[in-house]
């Protein structure tokens, strides 16, 4: 018998503000224990909420990027239970009246190779609402301490439909959520920073059947990588389980990154009565198209839509795509130059991902300190295609332009490198190539091609490197025919 | 609601966290099943088609701006705490 | 004169301060003295610090000398109910379990007072957490009611009652959310209002009921009451429920307003049968003063009265269990010495069997049984819904009158202990005054006869932010009779 794995995903993603969701405390991460605290952060008697208007252009923003529905009217619900790290003992959330409806994340699946874009599918979600988070609890061996600098970041739950069938989508799916965050400037989504959490629901089911298997909750995957391992060992240990004739009870579980296996922490008996009613505290929300059109028109150019009219306009391979991508930075910086010199943009977008993003590196160096700009880029794509330089020379090019910040014409004239010599000039050298070389002649005459290479080297070597190559090859075999 | 409503008081005592001794419990689910006995008068009342009145004033979209104001000291901020360590507060340690 | 600068009005005071024949500290003294020779057998303190009033006093006579003082407080001693957060003073809502908790910053109301220059004077005794209407569940300690030692002042706010009531403050801030200025005002003949909810800002009050709490001013005058009022009034954006109404000058609208003949409601529901005889001949008198002023006097109807008080304490207990959650014995509560150090829950339990009262653990498990699963459509939502037909009777009456007249209270103040047994019985005493706060209207108690040497108190019930109408109709009453000059014999 067959089995398949269904997957949903819960995931909390922090929406970068200033000040806290319903406090004015300022938001940040790792600070001093207890600075980013007031009142309401504290939960002291007499606090009161109010809300903050950039969480919620935040999650419309978000909705919107995700295809959600934006419903015209929300409100706040008090979601009740004692935890230490919670201030009030109630988080304030939204129970059946969330401020975005339905939607769907556009993934795309790792490809055979990494040169070779994966498929694409849409996961449908559920919804998306707003609430606050939590303190942060750190453990020891005979106590916990608690820090509420974390309290009342403002938080998004994005919860998945059941739409999942492998670790490798969940990846997915969080990768592209984090794409969009970023390029929305909505959040970093680092995972390390709490930005972003994720907790999976995974059941199995043998194939065919139509009724879900009895699901199992996954806790502690902190990162995108653990996400994927937790839940590949949670089907196969669900599915050995199914096997040998056990039942699955609905549990939760924790993943164990370090061992590699996911652990039982509590059975369903645990289950928990939030008591939720609305929060009187706090008035509902009402949206009006106005504003949801305000919040669309801030939205940039999606990444999958980006990527798309990329190879479409561009005729970009996915090699330099999946690198551009999912940098909007980068991306722009790209398009800048590819903008000017459209029949180059596969040279400037090589240039870009490769030679650039080394420097980068190599320096320390982030985009907004790069000396080289589109300009320079489109120079130096337009040197090499009308044949002033070669492609290896340009290569050194790109780096005096790095370094110096000079455009390539500039580098070129500095350095003396166009070609002092005529097309006849080059002819002459062939010949010479050909009359001093015959066993590759022979050779080449005789059927291997790949001998010209050696004779092409030859030239390339009495042009101390500055002859075109493709003229000396097509110059070469004239000669030779 | 037809029948005496009956309070189950082990459970919800747990729900709100408040440790009963048997003597409470007793007096308490007595007094409150006859409290909740008169509360059953509202059954009388037919609002299928009433609107709850959840907030006595009907506004809407009341926020503030994202601006940060200055945070309360440290100090200030775990003085009545029961017990601290390194500026954090200390709670018995939680069982996952 | 100084033994009885206690017990004069605001206004009165204002001007010896002004003319410079009392400083501020000497009236300070004046009610420190007083306070304490008579709050051992009132007991409407929890604590006091003298040296901190008569250095705010102080304070207050150098601003006068500069010709910078702030207004008609500066200088006047108000009274502090133990649930309001002042800066680096206790605020233990008369519970064990902030027994030692010391506020870290200031009331919204509170600042405004301190910028009106008002003399902070003590935490005054309350029922824990607001949750009653004797005073008889406060941890701290007994409150008597000034006028018969052996009775309850009301509650919640019975310190704030008696204290005005004994002369231990000018006036005193109170809280109401089901009754508890008006009705401890009723008790001990004085003057107590309840704002339209959303008039006084509640951060910084400790939450009961969020919907349903409002702050208020307690005085011996309507005059007093309404020059406090002032100060506190007024939209603030840490309190998203408080409205953004214009704040009118009350002691001017009192005086614009003076002899207006007034369209008065008597609602029929309120006159058929809870109060008891000498209540309801004290209140009928009231309205035969405004039917003799040229008032009309309708008849009107609250239907849905008999339904207001299982409305109240289905919503007031669900809001308390969840705004009470907070005090867990972790971040500032009293937290319990012996717990199972290997069950994590029972640090909860412990502590909040050890810090709260009897009627604090009755209602918060009562407010956690309406809202837990299965039941919040038969409770809660139930009476959301009543609550709004209690609402459409006021605006419905309100179409017909400009202001509602009825007995605060079924009876005068009982004796201590009368109600302890029965939980019930008490929350049916709270049937004339809870539904103002379910419908978030403003009303106010004034005193208007005796009942055994017992004071009664008459309400006014008014139009949503339309605390001056209520206001002034109390005036016109009090003009005429000489009741804020009666006092308790202590």
């Amino acid at each position: 018998m067959e089995y398949e794995a269904v997957i949903g995903l819960e995931v909390h993603v922090q929406i970068k503000t200033e000040s806290k969701i319903f406090s004015k405390s300022r938001a940040g991460f790792g600070y001093e224990p207890n600075t980013l605290v007031d009142p309401v952060v504290m939960g002291l008697p007499g606090s009161l909420p109010v809300m903050n208007k950039a969480a919620l252009d935040g999650i419309i923003k978000a909705g919107i990027a995700l295809n959600c529905a934006i419903p015209d009217y929300c409100k706040w619900d008090r979601k009740n239970y004692f935890y230490p790290d919670s201030p009030n003992n109630y988080q304030i959330t939204q129970y059946d009246q969330p401020i975005c409806d339905g939607g769907f994340v556009e993934i795309e699946m790792e490809g055979e190779t990494r040169a070779v874009m994966g498929d694409h599918r849409k996961v449908e979600l559920t919804r998306i609402h707003l609430e606050n988070d939590v303190g942060k609890l750190n453990h020891f061996a005979e106590d916990s301490l608690v820090d509420y600098n974390r309290a009342f970041t403002p938080l998004m739950e994005i919860v998945s439909e059941p739409d999942m069938h492998s670790g490798a989508e969940a990846f997915a799916f969080l990768t592209a959520i984090r794409q969009i965050m970023v390029y929305c400037g909505i959040s970093d989504c680092d995972m390390e920073k709490g930005q972003m959490r994720a907790d999976a629901n995974i059941s199995v089911r043998p194939v065919g059947q139509k009724e879900l298997g009895e699901k199992v909750e996954l806790k502690n995957l902190n990162s995108i990588t653990g996400v994927k391992n937790g839940i590949d060992y949670e089907i196969k240990r669900q599915t050995r389980e199914l096997k040998n004739g056990n039942r699955i009870i609905q549990s939760t579980r924790r993943w164990d990154a370090d061992l590699g296996v996911t652990e039982l922490m509590r059975d369903k008996e645990d289950a928990h009565d939030y008591r939720y009613f609305p929060d009187p505290d706090l008035l509902p929300v009402r949206i009006d198209d106005e504003w949801r059109d305000r919040i669309r028109a801030e939205i940039p150019e999606l990444p999958f839509e980006k990527q798309r009219r990329f190879m479409e306009d561009y005729d970009l391979p996915y090699t330099i795509t999946s690198v551009l991508v999912p940098d909007r930075e980068l991306s722009d910086y790209f398009e800048a130059a590819a903008k000017e010199a459209p029949k180059q943009a596969q040279a400037i977008g090589n240039y870009v991902t490769n030679d650039l993003l080394r420097e980068l590196a190599e320096e320390g160096q982030t985009l907004a300190d790069c000396k080289i700009g589109a300009g320079h880029l489109v120079s130096l794509v337009n040197a090499v295609e009308k044949g002033t330089i070669t492609k290896q020379i340009a290569k050194d090019v790109f780096l005096e332009m790095f370094k110096s910040g000079e455009t390539a014409d500039e580098v070129i004239e500095r350095k003396g490198l166009k070609p002092d010599f005529d097309d006849d000039q080059v002819k002459a050298w062939c010949q010479e190539a050909i009359d001093e070389n015959p066993r590759p002649v022979e050779d080449f005459k005789s059927g291997n091609d790949k001998a010209l290479n050696a004779l092409l080297g030859q030239v390339m070597k009495k042009s101390r490197g500055k002859a075109n190559p493709p003229l000396v090859n097509k110059i070469l075999r004239e000669l030779l025919s | 609601m037809s029948e005496t409503p009956h309070i189950d008081i082990d459970k919800v005592a747990d729900l709100a966290r408040i440790a009963l001794s048997e003597e409470e419990k007793a007096k308490f689910s007595s007094q409150l099943d006859s409290i909740l006995g008169y509360i059953d008068k509202l059954n009388e009342l037919d609002t299928e088609d009433v609107k709850p009145m959840a907030h006595p004033h009907s506004v809407e979209n009341v926020w503030r701006e994202d601006a940060a104001e200055p945070e309360m000291p440290v100090e200030e901020a775990l003085k009545n705490a029961p017990a601290k360590r390194q500026n954090m507060v200390i709670v018995p340690k939680v069982v996952e | 004169m100084s033994q009885e600068l206690y017990y004069k009005t605001i206004g009165e005071l204002g001007r010896l301060l002004e003319s410079g024949e009392i400083s501020s500290v000497e009236l300070t003294q004046a009610v420190i003295d007083r306070t304490k020779a008579v709050d051992d057998r009132v007991g409407a303190f929890n604590s006091f610090d003298e040296a901190d009033a008569l250095s705010q006093a102080a304070a207050s006579d150098a601003r006068r000398k500069e010709g910078s003082a702030l207004g008609p407080l500066d200088g006047i001693p108000v009274g502090i109910k133990d649930v309001l957060a002042v800066k680096d003073q206790p605020l233990t809502c008369s519970s064990k379990i902030l027994e030692k908790f010391v506020s870290p910053y200031d009331a919204t109301c509170i600042e405004k007072l301190k910028g009106s220059g008002a003399i902070l004077w003590g935490r005054l005794n309350m029922d824990e957490f607001a949750m009653g209407s004797s005073t008889e569940n406060s941890a701290m300690g007994e409150t008597s009611n000034p006028w018969d030692l052996e009775r309850i002042p009301g509650g919640s706010s019975g310190g704030s009652a008696a204290a005005v009531a004994a002369g231990e403050a000018i006036v005193t801030l109170g809280s109401d959310t089901g009754g508890s200025i008006r009705q401890p005002a009723s008790h001990c003949g004085v003057v107590g209002l309840k704002p339209t909810y959303g008039r006084v800002s509640r951060y910084g009050l400790a939450a009961f009921a969020s919907s349903l709490d409002q702050v208020g001013p307690m005085g011996r005058s309507v005059e007093d009451v309404a020059i406090l009022l002032q100060a506190i009034s007024g939209h603030d954006e840490r309190d998203s429920t408080s409205y953004k109404a214009v704040v009118p000058d009350y002691l001017a609208e009192i005086e614009r307003l003076r002899d207006k003949k007034w369209t008065l409601g008597l609602p029929k529901e309120y006159f058929e049968g809870a109060a008891d005889a000498a209540s309801m001949g004290a209140v009928k008198e009231a309205i035969d003063f405004y039917r003799e002023l040229g008032c009309e006097i309708k008849e009107v109807s609250l239907p849905h009265t008999e339904y207001a008080v299982a409305t109240y304490y289905i919503i007031a207990t669900a809001e308390a269990s969840s705004n009470l959650a907070r005090y867990d014995g972790i971040r500032y509560t009293h937290r319990a010495e012996k717990f199972d150090a290997k069950d994590s829950i029972d640090i909860y339990r412990q502590s909040r069997a050890e810090g709260f009262g009897e009627e604090v653990k009755r209602r918060v498990i009562l407010g956690t049984y309406v809202l837990s699963s299965g039941y919040y459509d038969a409770y809660y939502l139930k009476a959301q819904k009543t609550r709004a037909l209690i609402r459409q009777d006021f605006e419905n009456a309100f179409s017909e009158v400009d202001a509602l007249l009825t007995p605060t209270s079924p009876t005068p103040a009982f004796k201590k202990g009368a109600h302890t047994d029965d939980p019930l019985s008490m929350y049916l005493s709270d049937i004339y005054t809870i539904s103002a706060n379910l419908a978030g209207v403003p009303g106010m108690s004034v005193p208007c006869g005796y009942s055994d040497d017992m004071p009664i108190g008459l309400q006014i019930l008014g139009k949503p932010f339309k605390e001056e109408e209520v206001l002034a109709i109390g005036s016109a009453f009090e003009s005429a009779r000489d009741f804020k000059n009666h006092h308790p014999k202590l």
